[in-house]
């Protein structure tokens, strides 16, 4: 009889475990369709590739939509910062001098409109890069034969001499006026999205322009959302590159609050949301709903940008004074406390390429911030003599940065200036902040890395030629130019060519100058928080595309 | 409403003992009588007290600055240091929340999200609320009096212009309206003549809360004096050759200012509702400066841990509202003649 028992004890349990075991084995079985639906406060403008230059928030989505001839393998942590071919069939054949780069274009490959991917589109490409002001046509794709005259001339832009398509034998050459060492970084961005060479010359604007990914763009309104539905000539070509989405659609909807987006996503009625949770919703659900947070290194930095070319931050002194005074500890107090972020006084974010600790605006200066110095920040704004300057601390109304800016003010009055909070739709204060015309005193961002090396922060944040006076599209906020500086980072990239080990060092030695300068106020390197429903399977993190919207699957 | 003639003299020889109370003493004295109208007055006058003593407060008692960011500080508590923004240590150990209600002299009903003396901030907040609804109110009233006066006085073609211009503005609906001004006002601020008020001055949520009422008020009053100027001591005084600034003073004037009084009250409490919404929406009181609609604004990102940081200027709001239409409706019965069967005899 015990033994009886003990046998159908014993069976019990093994149909209990295999049946768990079928279970689990089902939850982690790919599910293909079903709609994944995403949420935001707001939009973020164009969904132009070439212009956009949303790499948080659009950059995303444009990696399932679009392919450039190489890009960042799609697969979590570390290897999603390598470069595997995409639209090129393998990767190119690289000079010796490092100034031609040849790549064989994939056949077969077809936009969603139908029509194949041809060399012709590839040429075009680039030089709508031009016509279209992309943000970095003059920093990044300048170095291609003829950039510098499309630069002067974009509306006539022709890159005869630097694209150069070979039909016979399907290849496409790039031919560089001087060796550029991340160059295949730039083809690997959105910036590099092959289009199709009839797209308008223009910033398309909320027009879609047609895909090669597994998904394609329906409609987009910044007001209401944006839909994306499968891409009917889409088939994979490489599995690294472009894989095949399992959801049927994904609805992004616009105008979530994330208060309301974090009860949504509980309530299982949405699936993902950009924005942070709100800070007194974090609490909660790290408590009740741990299982459904990740937390990601986001290679970003969090700082006050200040425009060095209008009082008083024209005064070296007073920048100084501010990154003295603010206390890092309480901005990440406001952006949700010490486990999601690191206090950093420097450009580069923390663990990024480059990155060596160094916090001269600091209680006791070192490698790491250690806490506010007032004395030293009341004496430097004594002696800048613009006690009593009138500032306007202009910030988005989404997310933490109202938050900040209230803080901004707080420290800016404290220390003898007179501050004001200006808070504008988030829709446009990216673009607002950047165009010199608006004569925006100091702002805050959040600013990421576009590809694994310190030239996507120093160059094109800090550069003189990253600053276009009056433009919409000039990501140099701070109107910073340092000629000599200029020089180093010129030596830097090119020391990237023949001794990688070294050009870092000579970046580390950049981003400490840059914030000796002081034009901005680093706060904070974020970890980025997602938080998703239950039903949401298969996270995958890439550095680059952040959450891989064709990797998850709904249960 | 009561209708007062200084044209019309008490008769002389008349016994002093006898001589009848006076329209204001009259109205006084019903109004004393309304125990409810008295009660709201008493607590009305005891939050502009605590208002007032804001400065007090913050600088001997809470012993903090309300308008500065307090977010890496800390307080004593019972002898125990307790810090101001408390870092969460359960679950994955996300989140900062703001110290809650200590009910101590410090942080007695919590901090923010900024990490500032909520009491501070209510006293503070509550003397621009009732400053911006003291102060639109008069403008209003000012304004629709002159407005509702001339108009129904002098009438023809003056009357014709006011009165459109009064409905144009009586066509918006009146939080549209507001919210439409202060967002076109708030970026640079009014330009009126040589005077310009900058976008963070009091005195820009005052104005346009004060236009945007004038056609409630300048309606009422145009009416009255319609009918006042067909009364018989207006036309005794015009068949005598007074001039029309003195029947207007002397005539029309005291009994306009009746409605006036009335109105007041009522007035008050729709601009602190009024300021309240522009301050919620960003367009009214700007930071730094607090206003029971911004310190509301500051608690909506706190409903869930800290929600009277919300409820404490809600509160605030609703009793200084019912307050002032408690006092309204009892100056409506004192200035009322009609009320006379209710409030019974003088």
């Amino acid at each position: 009889m015990l033994h009886h028992n003990i046998f159908r004890a014993t069976a019990m349990a093994l149909l209990l475990t295999s049946a768990t075991v079928g279970i689990a084995r089902a939850e982690d079985k790919p599910k293909i369709g079903g709609t994944l639906r995403l949420a935001a406060a707001s939009a973020a403008g164009t969904i132009d590739p070439h212009i956009s230059y949303e790499t948080g928030f659009y950059w995303p989505i444009f990696y399932v939509l679009n392919d450039g001839l190489v890009t960042f393998r799609k697969a979590a942590g570390q290897p999603s910062n390598d470069i595997v071919p995409d639209l090129a069939s393998e990767m190119p054949k690289i000079s010796s001098d490092g100034k031609t780069y040849t790549f064989k274009l994939r056949k077969g490959v077809k936009f969603s409109n139908g029509q194949e991917v041809t060399l012709r589109d590839v040429v075009a490409t680039f030089e709508r890069l031009f016509k279209v002001g992309n943000p970095n046509s003059n920093l990044w794709y300048n170095v291609i034969k003829g950039g510098d005259k499309c630069v002067e001339s974009p509306a006539t832009c022709s890159l005869a001499e630097g694209v150069v398509a070979n039909e016979a034998d399907g290849t496409v050459t790039f031919n560089l006026t001087q060796p550029d060492a991340e160059f295949l970084y730039k083809l690997a961005v959105p910036f590099g999205s092959i289009l199709p060479a009839d797209t308008q010359a223009s910033d398309l604007g909320t027009t879609p322009s047609a895909a090669t990914g597994p998904y394609m763009i329906t409609s987009y309104d910044p007001q209401r959302g944006m839909e994306l539905k499968r891409n009917p000539e889409f088939k994979v070509w490489n599995e690294d590159a472009q894989p095949d989405g399992y959801v049927d659609e994904i609805k992004y909807s616009f105008g979530v609050q994330p208060a309301d987006a974090v009860t949504a996503i509980q309530n299982d009625q949405l699936d993902w949301m950009w924005d942070s949770p709100p800070a007194d919703r974090l609490k909660e659900i790290s408590t009740k709903s741990a299982g459904q947070i990740h937390i990601n290194p986001s290679f970003a930095t969090y700082a006050a940008e200040m425009n060095t070319n209008i009082a008083p931050f024209n005064n070296k002194d007073v920048r100084q004074a501010l990154n003295f005074a603010v206390n890092r500890r309480a901005a990440i107090n406001i952006f949700g406390g010490p486990r999601l972020a690191e206090a950093n006084c420097q450009i580069l974010p923390v663990d990024f390429p480059g990155h060596k600790g160094y916090c001269p605006y600091s209680k006791n200066p070192g490698e790491k911030w250690a806490g506010p110095d007032m004395e030293k920040a009341r004496a430097l704004m004594e002696r800048s003599g613009q006690t009593g300057q009138k500032v306007t601390v202009t910030v988005g109304d989404a997310g933490f940065d109202s938050r900040i800016g209230t803080y901004l003010v707080s420290v800016l009055n404290d220390l003898g200036l007179h501050a004001t909070l200006k808070v504008i739709s988030s829709n446009i204060q990216w673009t607002y902040a950047q165009n010199s015309k608006n004569n925006v005193q100091i702002t805050v961002n959040t600013l990421w890395q576009d590809y694994p090396a310190p030239s996507t922060f120093l160059p094109v944040l800090f550069s003189c030629g990253a600053f276009h006076p009056g433009s919409d599209a000039s990501p140099n906020i701070s109107g910073y130019c340092n000629k000599s500086i200029d020089a180093k980072m010129e030596q830097a990239m090119k020391a990237a060519l023949t001794d990688p080990a070294a050009s870092i060092e000579k970046w580390s030695a950049i981003d400490h100058e840059i914030t000796d300068d002081a034009p901005w106020v680093s706060l904070y390197s974020p970890n980025l928080l997602y938080f998703v429903s239950k039903r949401l399977k298969n996270f995958t993190y890439s550095h680059q595309a952040r959450m891989i919207f064709s990797k998850v699957w709904l249960d | 409403m009561t209708i007062v003639s200084n044209t019309s003299a008490a008769p002389a020889g008349k016994d002093k003992r006898n001589k009848p109370k006076g329209p204001w003493r009259t109205a006084l004295s019903r109004l004393l009588r309304d125990k409810l109208a008295v009660a709201s007055f008493l607590f009305l006058a005891s939050i502009i007290l605590s208002t007032a003593s804001a400065t007090y407060y913050a600088d001997h008692i809470s012993q903090t600055d309300p308008f500065q960011s307090n977010l890496d500080g800390h307080i004593e508590i019972s002898g125990e240091p307790a810090e101001i923004m408390a870092a969460d240590s359960e679950g994955l150990g996300l989140g900062v929340t703001p110290i809650g209600p200590t009910w101590t002299g410090q942080y007695l009903l919590g901090a923010d999200a900024q990490g500032r003396d909520v009491a501070a901030r209510l006293l503070y907040g509550g003397q621009n609320s009732l400053i911006v609804a003291f102060s639109s109110t008069a403008l209003c009233l000012l304004l629709a009096g002159v407005v509702g006066t001339v108009s129904g006085f002098l009438g023809g073609i003056v009357d014709t212009i006011l009165s459109r211009l009064l409905d144009i503005i009586w066509a918006f609906p009146i939080y549209l309206l507001a919210i439409s001004l202060s967002i076109v006002l708030i970026s640079k601020g009014l330009q009126i003549g040589p005077f310009h008020i900058p976008s963070n001055s009091l005195l820009l949520p005052i104005t346009i809360i004060g236009v945007v009422y004038v056609p409630y008020v300048a309606r009422p009053i145009r009416g009255q004096v319609l009918t006042l100027a067909k009364s018989d001591f207006v036309l005794a005084s015009v068949c005598l050759g007074m001039p029309t600034a003195r029947i207007l003073v002397r005539d029309i004037l005291p009994n306009v200012v009746t409605t006036l009084i009335v109105f007041a009250p009522i007035m008050m409490s729709l601009s602190i509702l009024t300021e309240s919404s522009l301050s919620f929406l960003s367009i009214g009181v700007q930071p730094p400066a607090a206003s029971w609609g911004t310190i509301i604004q500051d608690g909506q990102g706190l409903l869930y841990t800290r929600p009277l940081v919300a409820i404490a200027p809600g509160l605030a709001i609703i009793i200084t509202v019912l307050c002032l239409n408690f006092l309204g409706d009892g100056v409506k019965e004192a200035f009322d003649p009609k009320a006379k069967l209710r409030v019974g005899k003088d």
